[in-house]
């Protein structure tokens, strides 16, 4: 048995195991988004949405690492091969779909519009007439604004929410479009004590998708099955439901 | 002539051919549909890429002048914090100075209200002023350091030669130092403009909308990766020759004796 | 020490960039290593790139020269950002599709291996110009007479251009170097977690910008004084044997 058919042998051992073995790589957007992924000062990440995808990895048996990618970059990633998937509150939209694969949902949540306490504003066209709204370059929210906001606000766009948030404490605008969990855990810090939740946006299901789900390459179907079949394992058992407990206090699914 | 003749040559015209089949492939099995679309915000975005270009290559040259100055004559409480300053500009990320300055700053605001009730609050709460000041800065550190060189590199006769003439000493600074300090620098000038050029794109993180700003956004609306990007880069390379040919034209109008070796 | 730092005001940035948690200075510094890495990489990899150009340049056939005088416009015109942008997609791609073509599986690509391989290329254009400036500058003799004695090319390479041409090259390789570092916190844009993410990271979660930009400021600085002490080292060494072989040559 020369070198050779050692090497083809174990390569062929490696293929047959398929997907358990090899690693898939989630990517995350690399920037902190509290409570759902940030990075702490011992440099894991945490948050709920990090624990989801532990929790939808371990029972797929897929072998996952995660991977922080620019925000604004992430589709590009995925389709280049940086990444393998996407769980990084991606809503499942209409335009996105043209370009990716989606897995079931595994949460949904409204959109709101947080400002400054003491500034009157609602999350309608006509409450923020004149004002600067600021939005997350690539998401729901930005194309929201655009479609909604435009002609009444200007719209500043940033390459994080975290950014966003940052300008709205300094002043710099005067509301930011997001969702609304993420919001409710910057409006309860310290940071955000200024601004308070204005309210929630009027739905439109084809921007603003039908809730987050894992993001594959078009095509990639054992790995949406795999993520699919992962996520109604912990739906089903309980697992889901036990992490969101953790960080929130009513269900997010 | 001699620079046409010079692309007539048979494997420049295979090279030409070569690139004008990537082109009509670009047009051609690429996406371009989005263009008409985003031309208009292009072409702000363009707009507004050359003006913080000239703002800043102009507002940070005349402050590299007295930096270069104070550094190539100046004493040493001039000339020390000039060279601090020039060697921070120069040894930090120009990203990492645009950060600072724009939420650095921006972290301030909440701590001092009265900021917010100033006259130049409207300005404070705009991305721009940030963007100016930070290449400002930046062009003023690199463009310093190459200033000091020009002075110093003024024959020192010439000055004493005014000097023993009568010449008040702004006259000399004027007439004779600057003006061939500039001349000494020009070559130097056209490249650390190309230099500034490509350092505009960075503004785009804090939110100013020029045109790398504008091809971002083409890619986060249509999920188009390449074609907004490579045509972004043709932009970049039209102004930079652009730059280049300004510069020539303005060296070869300089009268100057070169002096030999 | 503590004393000191609270009466400076410090205390809690000096407990922010503390090494263990709940400080970031650990986070910073493996961000700077990164950076390090990438910037080293990138480096090394721009001047293989630039030995190679600037032989071609100076050697090469016609076609080759006009193609590496495209290569080394293209990049020098268009901003690094626009280019890492293009370079991290294209090539990832590239390579995943000339797998797929051999039947292999897709790569995987890390971050630290984009990072190199696009600020390489960048760093190849200008290290082609700064090498071809240094061969060019070596008195021609030199190469004639290695020639003369029936050198291999690639030992007079090794024994004779690229020693004489170290003094020359010194200056401009020191610049790139110093180019390649600061180069490295435009990853940040593409989310690769070199020094300038980690910084904005740890600014963002604690709210203290200063504190972290100040700090993450200070290392970059740091790097290039430490890096003008090096060079300048190396130019003396490299030089050290310059004079007497210019007397040689008379």
């Amino acid at each position: 048995m020369t070198l050779k058919t050692i090497l083809a042998a174990a390569t062929l051992a490696a293929l047959g195991t398929g997907l358990a073995a090899q690693e898939v790589k989630i990517g995350i957007a690399a920037e902190p988004y509290p409570p759902f992924a940030s990075l702490d000062s011992s440099g894991t990440w945490v948050g709920w949405e990090v624990d989801v995808i532990d929790a939808v990895c371990k029972a797929a048996e897929l072998n996952c690492v995660i991977t922080p990618v620019a925000w604004d970059g992430i589709i590009p990633s995925l389709t280049g091969g940086q990444i393998d998937a996407i769980m990084a509150s991606m809503s499942i939209t209409e335009e996105r779909m043209k370009t990716i694969d989606f897995s079931d949902p595994y949460y949904n949540t409204p959109t709101v519009v947080v400002a400054d306490k003491a500034v009157d504003i609602d999350a309608t066209p006509e409450g923020l007439k004149g004002k600067i709204i600021g939005v997350q370059a690539s998401t729901i929210h930005q194309a929201y604004a655009q479609e909604y906001f435009k002609d009444a606000a200007e719209i500043r766009i940033y390459q994080t929410q975290d950014e966003a948030n940052q300008d709205l404490v300094a002043g710099r605008i005067d509301a930011t479009q997001a969702d609304s969990i993420a919001m409710a855990d910057f409006v309860s810090t310290d940071a955000g004590a200024c601004c308070e939740i204005k309210g929630n946006v009027a739905d439109d299901p084809a921007i603003l998708g039908l809730g987050v789900g894992a993001g594959v390459r078009k095509g990639d179907d054992a790995l949406r099955e795999a993520l699919n079949k992962g996520i109604a394992a912990i739906l089903a058992d309980g697992t889901h439901a036990e992490i969101t407990a953790r960080y929130f206090k009513a269900s997010i699914y | 002539m001699s620079d046409l003749r010079a692309l007539l040559i048979p494997r420049r015209l295979f090279l030409m051919a070569l690139f004008a089949g990537f082109v009509i492939w670009c047009a051609l099995s690429l996406r371009w549909d989005w263009l008409p679309q985003y031309l208009p915000l292009a072409l702000e975005g363009l707009w507004r890429t050359i003006w913080i270009l000239v703002v800043t290559v102009v507002l940070g040259f005349a402050l590299a002048v007295p930096l270069g100055l104070a550094q190539a004559a100046g004493p040493w409480y001039l000339a020390a914090p000039a060279r601090v300053f020039c060697t921070v500009i120069r040894g930090t990320p120009l990203l990492l100075q645009i950060w600072l300055l724009y939420y650095g700053l921006g972290s301030l605001f909440p701590q001092y209200p009265w900021i917010r009730g100033s006259e130049l609050w409207p300005y404070l709460r705009q991305a721009w002023p940030y963007a100016v000041l930070a290449l400002t800065l930046s062009y003023a550190g690199y463009e310093g350091e190459v200033m000091r060189g020009g002075f110093a590199s003024v024959q020192k006769g010439q000055l004493e030669a005014a000097r023993a003439f009568g010449m008040p000493r702004f006259t000399i600074f004027r007439r004779i130092w600057l003006p061939q300090a500039i001349r000494n620098v020009l070559p130097t000038l056209g490249g650390e403009t190309i230099l500034q050029l490509k350092a505009t794109p960075l503004v785009a993180t804090i939110t100013v909308i020029e045109i790398y700003a504008v091809s971002s956004r083409v890619r986060a609306d249509t999920f188009i990766v390449y074609e907004p990007l490579l045509l972004l880069a043709l932009v970049y390379m039209i102004i930079a020759g652009l730059i280049a040919l300004m510069f020539r034209w303005v060296e070869n109008r300089v009268p100057s004796r070169r002096r030999e070796g | 020490m503590e004393a000191l730092l609270d009466t400076l005001g410090l205390a809690e940035a000096a407990s922010l960039l503390s090494l263990e948690p709940p400080g970031w200075g650990a986070n910073l510094l493996r961000g700077l290593v990164n950076s390090l890495q990438i910037a080293l990489g990138a480096f090394g990899f721009g001047l293989l790139i630039g030995l190679g150009g600037a032989y071609g340049k100076l050697y090469g056939g016609p076609l080759l020269r006009d193609l590496l005088a495209i290569y080394t416009t293209v990049i020098r015109a268009v901003p690094e950002l626009v280019l890492i942008l293009i370079l991290y997609y294209v090539g990832s791609d590239l390579i995943n599709q000339a797998a797929t073509a051999m039947g292999y599986d897709r790569v995987e690509i890390s971050g630290v291996v984009a990072g190199i391989w696009v600020l390489g290329v960048v760093q190849g254009a200008y290290a082609t110009e700064v090498l071809r400036g240094a061969i060019q500058a070596i008195p021609p003799g030199q190469l004639e007479a290695a020639r003369a004695f029936g050198m291999p090319p690639l030992m007079t390479l090794r024994r004779v251009t690229i020693p004489a041409m170290m003094g020359f090259a010194t200056p401009g390789l020191a610049n790139l170097w110093l180019i390649a570092t600061k180069d490295t916190a435009l990853l940040a844009i593409v989310g690769f977690s070199e020094l300038t993410l980690e910084t904005r990271q740890a600014a963002g979660s604690t709210r203290a910008y200063f504190t972290f930009f100040l700090a993450a400021g200070g290392l970059y600085l740091l790097i290039t004084l430490f890096s003008g002490v090096i060079f300048s080292r190396i130019e003396k060494w490299a030089r050290r044997g310059q004079p007497s072989l210019r007397e040689g040559g008379r």
